[in-house]
């Protein structure tokens, strides 16, 4: 926007890392309002951007915070001075009237508080995001995986990558590189040798329960720790999440015990949550910042900041042409972009303004946030013609055609981030050989890559959903196992299962 | 309580496997695209709602039959996530005036009753039944029942007699709803004959409409209401230790089900009622087997078709009135290889619905026709209104036959 020739390098898919790898929690800054007041008020000015150029990827929830009888009865006075200090705006409403609004909660809540929290969700505001630096010149190269940081003396030209895709290699000169890499930034300042900067991956674990059981975000009025959120985002809600310091930022295992302590943590919020069908579990990876030369130490991730991070190497490493932002939240995904371009344009000794807070995205420019029924009523309109491919989540084939020629090649799991694909009740259990089918049949996969897409999406899903069996969910799994193996044998399709 | 029950029902769309078994026995989603079944509009549907807005208006093309719950081998209980949508629906877009008078068969009733001479005319009327169709939106041919002059009520009312805790074993309460009061009271004599004949005293109490229509056109407040001053006529009895039966299988089923699942009814009322209430052949069969059924009949040499009603399905009980015909010498009943005749209470009088609905009966209609037999027999008055008009031959509730053996007639 401010003018400038771009090119984006992802190493994967947009969204395959930890920003697609959350709970779908557009902060309105409540929760870090004792704890890390910057954070607070970061989220709280960042939100409102937020649901207002990217409206069609918001839905305008509101949210709670409410004292639950596991709570600290006496944060909530400190929470509500929090808020007036970091404006973080709040309401205190009637223990009562939290009920009226979420039958569900716990009926022992004893304070609530009414805040502007929101569900986004990830992948619309990528594609939002994406088209956006698209139409205003940018290129996207996903799937690259950047191998070299290119240094002539103090300055860094540019960067070689790999086409993942293509399997060859690609140089990119660049008057200026930012490193936005997120939980593997880290990594990429030591290509540029600029050390030190360490990014902590703060894992923690999701879960996705089959349908709304709450309609707002409801957070537990306490110190921010382990599965005091349920967010209501599209057709499920989220619980999360945990925070535990990972050895690498690839780690996406997902252990048992943490399984257990969401549903713990989700009774409290909400009794009867064990009863309630969970669909699927993953994880992600926090970015969190430790500048090894600043020396700051402790390993608990749940006490670093969620503040965004600008290292500049100049100053720093005394690097120019590279700087590198981190930390940081979702939320506040626009105010990083902003400041290291600022960072950017000031060592360019090139003045040009932001913009980023006033152009609305692609999609987003009525105004109008995402709404729950939007599906079932686009659906409504198509119906009689269109098979629907994903039935969970109403996935008319004509846009996984329109998908397909749009973008040649996706494999099953970029399908379903850009359109949700197998991402409802039955986890891919009807939808995976439709789609595989469909791209087969335009040509997009020939028989020995269908194949291996069928099972990869497969095997894919079944991570997720393998932590979680039990009631309901095991009943799909079983019946889906069926599908799979008991009638098209999908174990001795001739093609390697992929690792 | 509304609201738990509510989330109650919801809650069991987390049963589904998406198995499609419902929407293979769905007779709308086989008769109509405008449909998308009960998988969809169901389970599937559900979890986009609950937002600011209902997003799904072909979901009043369910007919609220109920079958997809009683087929789901998950427990999910589909109809019912139906039928509360659909309730959520029409609050949401407001129910049409057809709606509210077709909901309502007392105030029909009322209004042709006295007039009943005119008011059959004018139904039976060509360009009156196409001005209702204009204005209305009431289909032209749709099955309309002849009013009968005097109510079973008023017919009866040496019978409205007070509970007696003394003697309940011996005396019957007799539900009879609006259509044997307005509309076929015949039938409803019968009833009380054969159970007359079975040694039983039947009681009559005042009683009104149990709201049932109300309920499967989404207006349910007005329902509760109703079923709740119904409850309350027949809850003393009830407290009394008498036993009500009802020869309207699906009213019946509302009092004994519908209320508390659907409309999440929750009074002691309602309750008691609710415990007591039998369908009437259900309530035969069970004297029989209690070796209490008088089995002194005459041969009815006849071939008939039997068509088992969604909602008397609805009550769990198996067939009861296959089992008594089959008491019945030279009675050969014979069940109908269909799920549904289309009507379903108010679905098919509807203009925009009524195509669909002969459609979901063509082959249980084709069958009634094919038999050959001069009569059809089903435990639903609006179910045999509808095969009688498009069978060309009367269809009858299945106490006529015993009425016939007994030699009562």
């Amino acid at each position: 926007m401010r003018g400038y020739r771009t090119i984006l390098v992802e190493r994967v898919d947009l969204g395959q890392g930890t920003t697609g790898r959350f709970h779908g929690l557009l902060h309105s800054g409540g929760r870090y309002v004792v704890s890390d007041e910057r954070s607070a008020t970061e989220c709280a000015e960042e939100s409102a951007i937020v649901k207002r150029i990217a409206a069609e990827a918001v839905e305008d929830t509101g949210g709670l915070f409410v004292t639950t009888p596991a709570d600290d009865p006496g944060y909530a006075d400190r929470f509500l001075a929090g808020c007036l200090k970091t404006g973080v705006p709040v309401q205190e409403i009637p223990a009562a009237e939290a009920l009226r609004r979420e039958p569900r909660l716990n009926p022992g809540i004893s304070r609530a508080f009414e805040v502007q929290d929101g569900a986004v969700d990830a992948w619309k505001l990528l594609w939002g995001n994406a088209r956006s630096a698209e139409e205003h010149g940018a290129r996207i190269l996903s799937y690259h995986w950047v191998t070299e940081v290119i240094r002539e003396g103090d300055r860094v030209l540019g960067v070689m990558a790999r086409d993942n895709r293509a399997q060859e290699m690609v140089r990119i000169e660049a008057a200026f590189v930012i490193n936005a890499g997120g939980v593997w930034a880290g990594e990429i300042a030591d290509m540029a040798d600029c050390p030190g900067v360490t990014v902590v991956p703060g894992k923690g674990i999701m879960i996705a329960m089959n349908h709304r059981l709450v309609r707002t975000v409801v957070n537990r009025c306490e110190h921010p720790g382990d599965g005091d959120i349920l967010v209501p985002i599209r057709t499920v809600c989220v619980i999360g999440t945990t925070d535990v310091k990972a050895d690498s930022p690839d780690d996406y295992s997902i252990d048992r015990a943490e399984v257990q302590q969401m549903l713990d943590a989700g009774e409290v919020i909400v009794p009867g949550f064990r009863q309630a069908r969970a669909l699927h579990a993953w994880t992600g990876a926090r970015p969190l910042f430790k500048d090894e030369r600043a020396g700051e130490g402790g390993e608990d991730t749940r006490h670093m900041s969620r503040g965004l991070a600008l290292v500049d190497h100049l100053r720093r490493d005394g690097v120019s042409g590279f700087l590198t932002i981190t930390g940081g939240k979702l939320t506040t995904y626009r105010l990083m972009a902003e400041t290291v371009v600022d960072a950017m344009v000031e060592q360019m000794g090139d003045a040009r303004p932001c913009t980023t807070a006033d152009e609305p995205l692609p999609g987003s420019e009525d105004g109008r946030h995402y709404w729950l029924g939007s599906r079932l009523a686009a659906q409504e309109e198509a119906m009689a013609d269109d098979q629907l491919v994903c039935e969970c989540e109403l996935l008319p084939r004509r846009k996984l055609i329109e998908a397909a020629r749009r973008r040649p090649g996706m494999t099953l799991d970029d399908v379903r981030r850009a359109l949700r694909l197998g991402m409802g009740p039955c986890q891919g259990g009807f939808c995976t050989y439709r789609a595989t089918g469909i791209l087969h049949g335009l040509g997009d996969a020939e028989t020995e890559r269908a194949d291996e897409l069928l099972l990869t999406f497969l095997q894919h899903r079944w991570l997720g959903l393998e932590p979680i069996l039990y009631g309901d969910q095991m009943r799909q799994a079983c019946l889906d196992d069926w599908i799979f193996q008991g009638t098209l044998d999908v174990e001795h399709l001739p093609v390697a299962v992929p690792a | 309580m509304t609201h738990q029950l509510h989330e109650l029902m919801r809650d069991s769309l987390d049963h589904c496997v998406k198995c499609t078994i419902c929407e293979t026995y769905c007779p709308v989603a086989a008769a109509t695209p405008l449909f998308p079944g009960p998988k969809y509009v169901g389970p599937q549907a559900e979890r986009y709602r609950g937002g600011d807005a209902n997003a799904d208006a072909s979901l009043d093309y369910c007919s609220s039959c109920g079958i997809c719950t009683q087929v789901c081998p998950q427990g999910v209980k589909i109809a019912e996530i139906n039928s509360q949508a659909k309730a959520e629906l029409a609050q949401e877009r407001g129910v049409s005036l057809r709606d509210r008078l077709i909901a309502r068969p007392t105030l029909a009733g009322w209004m042709g009753a006295p007039v009943w001479p005119v008011a059959n005319w004018t139904t039976s009327f060509g360009p009156f039944r196409l001005l209702l169709e204009k204005v209305l939106r009431i289909h032209r041919k749709a099955p309309m029942p002849r009013w009968a002059g005097r109510t079973f009520q008023s017919r009866t009312r040496a019978r409205r007699r007070a509970p007696n805790p003394s003697a309940p074993q011996r005396q019957v309460v007799f539900f009879h709803g609006c259509a044997a009061n307005f509309y076929e009271p015949g039938t409803g004599a019968m009833a009380v004959q054969v159970l007359e004949h079975n040694g039983l005293e039947v009681i009559i109490p005042k009683q009104g409409c149990c709201g049932l229509p109300l309920q499967s056109n989404g207006q349910y407040d007005a329902a509760r209401a109703y079923v709740r001053r119904l409850a309350a006529q027949l809850a003393p009895y009830a407290r009394a230790g008498h036993d009500i039966v009802a020869t309207s299988t699906s009213c019946g089923l509302m009092l004994k089900r519908e209320a508390h699942e659907i409309l999440g009814v929750d009074d002691d009322d309602l309750k008691v009622v609710s415990e007591r209430m039998f369908d009437i052949c259900e309530y035969l069969v069970m004297l029989d087997e209690r070796g209490e059924l008088n089995r002194d009949m005459q041969p009815v040499d006849m071939e008939v078709p039997y068509h088992a009603p969604c909602q008397q399905r609805g009550h769990g009980v198996g067939t009861p009135a296959m089992e008594l015909m089959a008491l019945v010498p030279g009675l050969r009943a014979s069940q109908v290889d269909a799920v549904c005749c289309g009507v379903a209470g108010t679905y098919g009088l509807k203009a925009e619905k009524y195509d669909i609905a002969m459609e979901v009966g063509r082959s249980l209609f084709d069958q009634v026709r094919a038999s050959g037999a001069p009569l059809s027999v089903c435990d639903s008055e609006t179910c045999r209104w509808q095969i009688a008009a498009a069978t060309d031959r009367p269809s009858v509730h299945p106490v006529e036959m015993l009425h016939r053996a007994y030699g009562l007639g």
